[in-house]
């Protein structure tokens, strides 16, 4: 592969940062506020749910210069290449005026004990940045990933409200005034050179091509692949896990596409759940509904439906979809390719079908016949910004005579790993489809799962709403009302 | 009394009763405002991490530290025996919480060691490596395994009675028992806990702690080094949250972090993570409530009887004033003609449970609001109806006595209700939500309106008391410094304007110093809602004794009459004669005379007796009411909180903006303890959400969609508090029940109103499916 020992570069603020030593699991957030002393970014839970880390990342996508909200705490500092890292310290101007994001949460009393508010900020400048007119459905979602415990969030929403009339062009603005001057910069940073730095106890290792990526894991396949780092950053803030080598795949480009197919769409590894998020609402909508509760904003920013299927978890929000649906898993190693049927893709609970020395580089997802109906049901304590309790994706196709001609049915959840609900499947096929048969088919889910009692729900809860939502989603098919929406969705 | 401070005046930037922003808003949005992690670090500076166990109960047979201290970069590991004097930081002085484990584990995770490294880091990965070798020993972790196994109390129960309950219960013509259980709740401040100690000469060391109670830190610092207070400095300028959560749960960070940096003569600061702090400290208590009731067909209370039973964990901490404060509100708003009232503060191997705002007020409130919820049920009527029948009356009407036999005088509870009866429109609401209830097959409504009564005091008689420190320096600004704790309730803002309000000079002339032990002794927490009412008025006092001097001086000074001196904006007036204020001061100055004062103020009326259960513990109550409207999904339990409107008494508001943030905040925070905040312990005694990925405080998605918050504009307190005005910190807590009752009534609709629910706390998804499952399945 093409070596390189190089340094790890991006803009922080308005200043250039080299580093040539890092350690692999050293978090922007200590680099912050340990090293430079910004100490206005916050650690509030060190695992990517509270916010009060939250800071902008600007990076290049097609040429545009995007800026995105994320976690400080689990965003690792190697993953930071040729991007420009925004902190609160940054708003206001030289000579303290504040920034009207800043002006309008004081003068609406959005700040009461003030810890987790350089993060609203943050959050609430990025949506100020990205978005013209929010309405209160889309600043609800820009602060999923932002708790505070003081106001009770009715100042903090109306600020956003109040400073949405400020466009960035009409007043000073820190990212506004010198887009192009950072577009040229990061341009001059990007490298598709790997980029590989040892530390006295782990290397790091940032490859510039798919084709580096896949010598780097034959050298080392016991190898950390890092895309978002949302769950790989817990290992190190709370299991203090050491990890070597570790492999940062988000600013890969050869992994960041989308692309059009015959027959579906076909989703690279590296994209974000926020990039993937108007394909896949615009091909599946309940899909996309679903996006929007997954994780915060910031981890959606950060995270990838690639490392969300790639780790395995049995309560990923993604796969069920993907399952039902009938999505494949592309995965590539030295030795070449191969494409395995996702639901064949989780093994047992902890174990994948992913070789050493493999990756996931990409997800195809078939498209969904205009007459299919298809919901996805995530069921969690909190509505937005909690794992799942159970999430259910539903398909189904029926013949004129309403019969059922096919039904893909997963879960999450439910088992050891997101799985297909076949009893239940088999018990609506050839039936009509009517209340009865779903009646009879519940029983069936008896059959296909035995779940779990803990934290997030009892087995009696799980398997008694996995019930319940089949009937939600003949309810639904048949045009009645099932289900609580806080906002119409407007196109 | 001064009561001229406490007429109206308009003129000065920042008097009282205006709408001022937070004193460090601009600092909060900029990232400037300096929490104790941001203050920079002497040379030098180590790192503690708390070194846990991982047994709910055990003895610890052996432990084995040397890969610890082996670890680079640790410098030391302290155990019990290393605590200079005592390992003990029992703030209910029952000896019963040793700063660390000393051979018993008696919750999952309690602390038996701690680290001191170079870096955070290196002692968090070290504390890893011990190795510890226990005796396992039986444990329960909830009220009914402690029920069933005889648990014994961690401190002495509290009974309240009036008249004959057993008897009146017998001969009400209806009766009804039930249970409820009210979960506990993790505080959730967003800062974690941190101290950072800072060794001195001789004996002496300087706290800084994030704190709601300096002078116990220092108290507890001095106790476990063996030094005279004197030697010990408590300091903190703000917290990012408390909620009672650091009234005393703060010692063992400052108590550790003392002995290590006395020990190493170095700076060391503790600061636990997340989930270490959620694991190691201690949360609101949960309840279950036992109640027994007698009632006519009406509707009207006759009697009532009920057990609290608290989780309190291992220790007394708060315990028994939480568990006493529970009982103080178990009438809510409603006379009981014939009481009886136990509480049972009982020991568990959990953490040990501490005070949290309302202080076991809001369970107290639960429970009374439960009993009205299922007389109404059984007579099939609008709740509403039967709480208006229940109210305490006016002053004299025999209606009017707490079962702790004080009488209740600034009754407004039904004016309170009336207004928002009206201005929520809830007549018309309940019946369309009773409407849409019979047509609609999944989705389902509720609506409820319930009322909030609190006791404010501290129901210690001695807590009571406040100091205020306050200077004028020759150029005529002002520093003040008060023994309360800013932790985001606006408490400095306020008393800044107390004083700006007396001296008469806009607020930017008054500079808001940090609390610390130093300056102003012998404080009490900032808790029980009493900031305001105990520091405003303890540096109104040091205010009056300065102008006192200043009045007198110009009197000499222009020879004329003490009448003839007045404080106007900006300015004194002598006679025709206007004088700038800074000009005015240094003339004083220059006539020797002193512009410092300490100021102090302690709460009239109040008096308590736990023995007899009689007194009159608190100086005044504070109301309010709501109205919530919510949505269920009966296929899973999901839920919304659809509209809420609430009236609330704050008396003559302080600073109505921030008192309308007091009010925001404390109902989504209660709504989240009873609603998706639920602590959960597995079968080993480990608390499984010890982090927001899996304890769920709401999101700016879960506050109620519609949102109307009102101050009762009308309200003045009837006792003579700083400015009119009343506590707002706890009461506002109380207000979510509603919500609860709407989940209640909502549940209720699917056996059409005929079977009270009884929805528990908190009311998860979970717990409203498996409640609607119940009454349709008409499986109790």
């Amino acid at each position: 592969m093409t070596q390189s020992a190089g340094s790890i570069r991006f803009i922080l603020n308005d200043r250039e940062i080299a580093l040539a030593s890092l350690s692999p699991t050293a978090t922007l957030l200590d680099f912050l506020r340990l090293e430079k002393r910004l100490t206005g970014t916050k650690e509030g839970c060190a695992e990517g749910d509270c916010g009060a880390c939250t800071v902008l990342v600007g990076r290049l996508s097609s040429e545009q210069l995007v800026y995105e909200s994320v976690n400080a705490c689990i965003r690792f500092t190697g993953s930071l290449n040729a991007t420009h890292v925004v902190t609160v310290e940054h708003l206001a101007a030289k000579d303290g005026t504040l920034h009207p994001v800043q002006q309008a949460m004081v003068d609406y009393h959005g700040s009461q004990c003030g810890f987790c508010t350089p993060g609203f900020v943050m959050s609430l400048y990025g949506l100020w940045l990205s978005k013209d007119n929010p309405g209160r459905a889309d600043i609800e979602k820009a602060l999923q990933g932002n708790l505070c415990r003081c106001t009770g969030y009715e100042p903090i929403v109306k600020a956003a409200e109040a400073v949405a009339q400020a466009r960035p062009d009409a007043v000073f603005d820190p990212i506004v005034k010198v887009r192009d001057d950072i577009i040229a910069k990061l341009s001059a940073i990007r490298s598709t050179q790997t980029i590989r730095i040892d530390s006295d106890d782990a290397s790091l290792i940032i490859p510039g091509t798919v084709t580096d990526l896949t010598d780097a894991l034959a050298d080392h396949p016991q190898a950390t692949i890092v895309a978002g780092s949302t769950d790989v950053g817990l290992w190190v803030t709370k299991q203090m896990r050491a990890l070597n080598p570790v492999i940062f795949i988000n600013g890969l480009e050869d992994l960041q596409f989308i692309r059009e197919m015959d027959g579906g769409i076909l989703i690279g590894a590296g994209v974000s759940y926020s990039t993937a998020f108007s394909a896949i609402s615009a091909r599946y909508p309940a899909f996309g509904r679903m996006l929007d509760r997954l994780g915060g904003e910031q981890v959606r920013n950060m995270g990838t439906i690639g490392g969300n299927v790639a780790n395995g978890s049995p309560i990923g929000d993604t796969p069920p979809p993907l399952i039902a649906l009938g999505a494949s898993v592309n995965l590539r190693s030295k030795a070449g390719a191969r494409t395995v049927p996702l639901e064949a893709y989780f093994i047992e609970y902890g174990r994948q079908d992913r070789k050493p020395g493999e990756f996931v580089e990409s997800i195809f997802v078939p498209d969904l016949p205009s007459d299919d109906h298809f919901a996805v049901y995530k069921i969690s304590k909190r509505r937005d910004e909690d794992i799942s309790a159970l999430c259910g994706a539903f398909r189904i196709a029926l013949d004129s005579d309403n019969t059922v001609r096919s039904a893909r049915i997963a879960f999450g959840g439910m088992a050891g790993t997101p799985k297909r609900a076949s009893n239940v499947e088999a018990a609506l096929s050839g039936k009509p489809w009517t209340e009865e048969t779903v009646k009879a088919a519940q029983t069936a889910f008896d059959m296909d799962y035995q779940p779990l009692t803990d934290w997030r729900a009892t087995a009696e809860y799980r398997i008694l709403t996995a019930k319940n939502l089949l009937l939600r989603f003949f309810l639904e098919t048949s045009g009645q009302k099932a289900e609580l929406v806080r906002f119409e969705v407007t196109a | 009394m001064d009561n001229s401070t406490f007429e109206e005046r308009k003129t000065i930037a920042g008097s009282m009763h205006s709408n001022l922003r937070h004193d460090s808003a601009h600092k909060h949005v900029s990232g400037t405002a300096d929490y104790i992690d941001d203050i920079p670090e002497p040379a030098g500076t180590l790192h503690g991490a708390l070194g846990m166990t991982d047994r709910a109960h055990a003895q610890i047979v052996a432990m084995d530290l040397s890969d610890v201290e082996a670890t680079h970069g640790v410098i030391c590991v302290l155990t019990a025996k290393d605590m200079p004097h005592s390992n003990d930081i029992s703030p209910s002085h029952l000896d019963d919480e040793p700063v660390l484990a000393d051979g018993l584990v008696q919750f999952h995770g309690q602390p038996a060691f701690a680290v001191i490294a170079e870096t955070r880091d290196i002692a968090r990965r070290a504390a890893r490596k011990a190795k510890i070798t226990y005796r396992d020993l039986p444990h329960h972790t909830d009220i009914l395994d402690a029920l069933e196994n005889g648990a014994e109390v961690v401190t002495k129960p509290l009974t309240l009675s009036r008249g004959d309950a057993e008897a009146e219960l017998e001969l009400s013509p209806r009766r009804l028992t039930g249970r409820m259980r009210i979960g506990g709740q993790e505080h959730f401040y967003l800062e974690s806990h941190i101290a950072m100690a800072i060794p001195g000469e001789d004996d002496d060391i300087t706290v800084w702690s994030s704190t709601q109670h300096p002078s116990e830190v220092q108290h507890m610092v001095g106790h476990v080094l063996g030094v005279p207070s004197n030697a010990v400095t408590v300091q903190v300028r703000r917290m990012g949250g408390g909620f009672g959560g650091k009234e005393t749960q703060g010692n063992q960070f400052a108590a550790l972090a003392a002995v290590a940096a006395k020990k190493l003569k170095r700076a060391v600061k503790f600061r636990p993570d997340r989930d270490e702090d959620m694991t190691a400290t201690g949360k609101r208590h949960d309840f279950l409530v036992d109640y027994d009731v007698g009632f006519d067909d009406d509707g009207r209370i006759h009697a009532v009887k009920a057990n609290y039973a608290a989780r309190c964990g291992y220790s007394s901490d708060l315990s028994g004033p939480v568990t006493d404060r529970a009982l103080f509100h178990a009438d809510s708003s409603y006379f009981y003609p014939h009481v009886k009232l136990t509480s049972q503060p009982l020991k568990t191997h959990t953490v040990s449970n501490t005070a949290y705002r309302g202080f076991g007020g809001p369970q107290g409130m639960v429970g009374g609001e439960r009993i009205i919820e299922e007389i109404a049920y059984t007579l099939g009527k609008d709740p509403l109806e039967i709480r208006k029948l229940n109210f305490y009356g006016e002053k004299g009407s025999g209606r009017d006595l707490t079962p702790y036999h004080q009488q209740v005088e600034d009754n407004i509870i039904q004016r309170i209700v009336a207004e928002l009866e009206e201005s929520a429109d809830y007549q018309a609401r309940r019946k369309a939500v009773v409407e849409f209830n019979t047509t609609s097959r999944i989705i389902r409504k509720g609506i409820a309106l319930t009322p909030v009564k609190f006791g404010i005091s501290f129901t210690m008689t001695a807590f009571n008391q406040a100091g205020a420190l306050v200077h004028v320096y020759q150029d005529g600004s002002i520093h003040l410094n008060h023994g309360g704790t800013e932790m985001g309730q606006g408490l400095y803002t306020k008393v800044a304007q107390v004083l700006a309000d007396s001296f008469q000079v806009d607020i930017t002339n008054v500079k808001i110093t940090a609390t610390t032990t130093g300056k102003v002794p012998n404080t009490s927490a900032t808790a029980a809602s009493s900031g305001s009412d105990l520091n405003g008025m303890a540096a109104h006092d040091a205010a009056r004794q300065i102008k006192e001097r200043l009045v007198e001086f110009a009197a000499e000074r222009w020879q004329t009459d003490a009448g003839n001196i007045t404080f106007v904006p900006n300015h004194v007036k002598i006679g025709d004669e206007l004088v700038p204020f800074p000009d005015f001061i240094k003339q004083a100055y220059f006539a020797r005379v002193q512009l410092s004062a300490a100021g102090f103020y302690k709460t009239p009326k109040i008096h308590w007796d736990r023995n007899t259960g009689r007194g009159t513990p608190f100086y005044y109550f504070a109301y309010g009411a709501s109205v919530s409207e919510v949505s269920i999904d009966t296929l899973t339990g999901e839920y919304m909180v659809d509209r809420v409107d609430v009236l609330h008494d704050v008396g003559k508001s302080l600073n109505p903006a921030i008192d309308i943030g007091q009010v925001e905040g404390a109902f989504v925070q209660g709504m989240g303890w009873l609603t998706t905040e639920e602590l959960w312990w597995d079968a080993k005694g480990r608390l499984r959400t010890h982090a927001p990925s899996t304890y769920k405080i709401p999101l700016a998605s879960d506050r109620p969609k519609i949102f109307n918050v009102k101050l009762a504009e009308w309200a003045e307190n009837a006792e003579m508090t700083i400015g009119r005005s009343k506590a707002v910190g706890e009461p506002p807590f109380m207000l979510p029940i509603s919500v609860l009752e709407a989940l209640s009534m909502a549940v209720a609709s699917v056996a059409d109103y005929r079977e009270c629910p009884r929805l528990d706390a908190p009311a998860t998804p979970e717990r409203v499916l498996m409640a609607v499952e119940r009454l349709r399945t008409g499986k109790a």
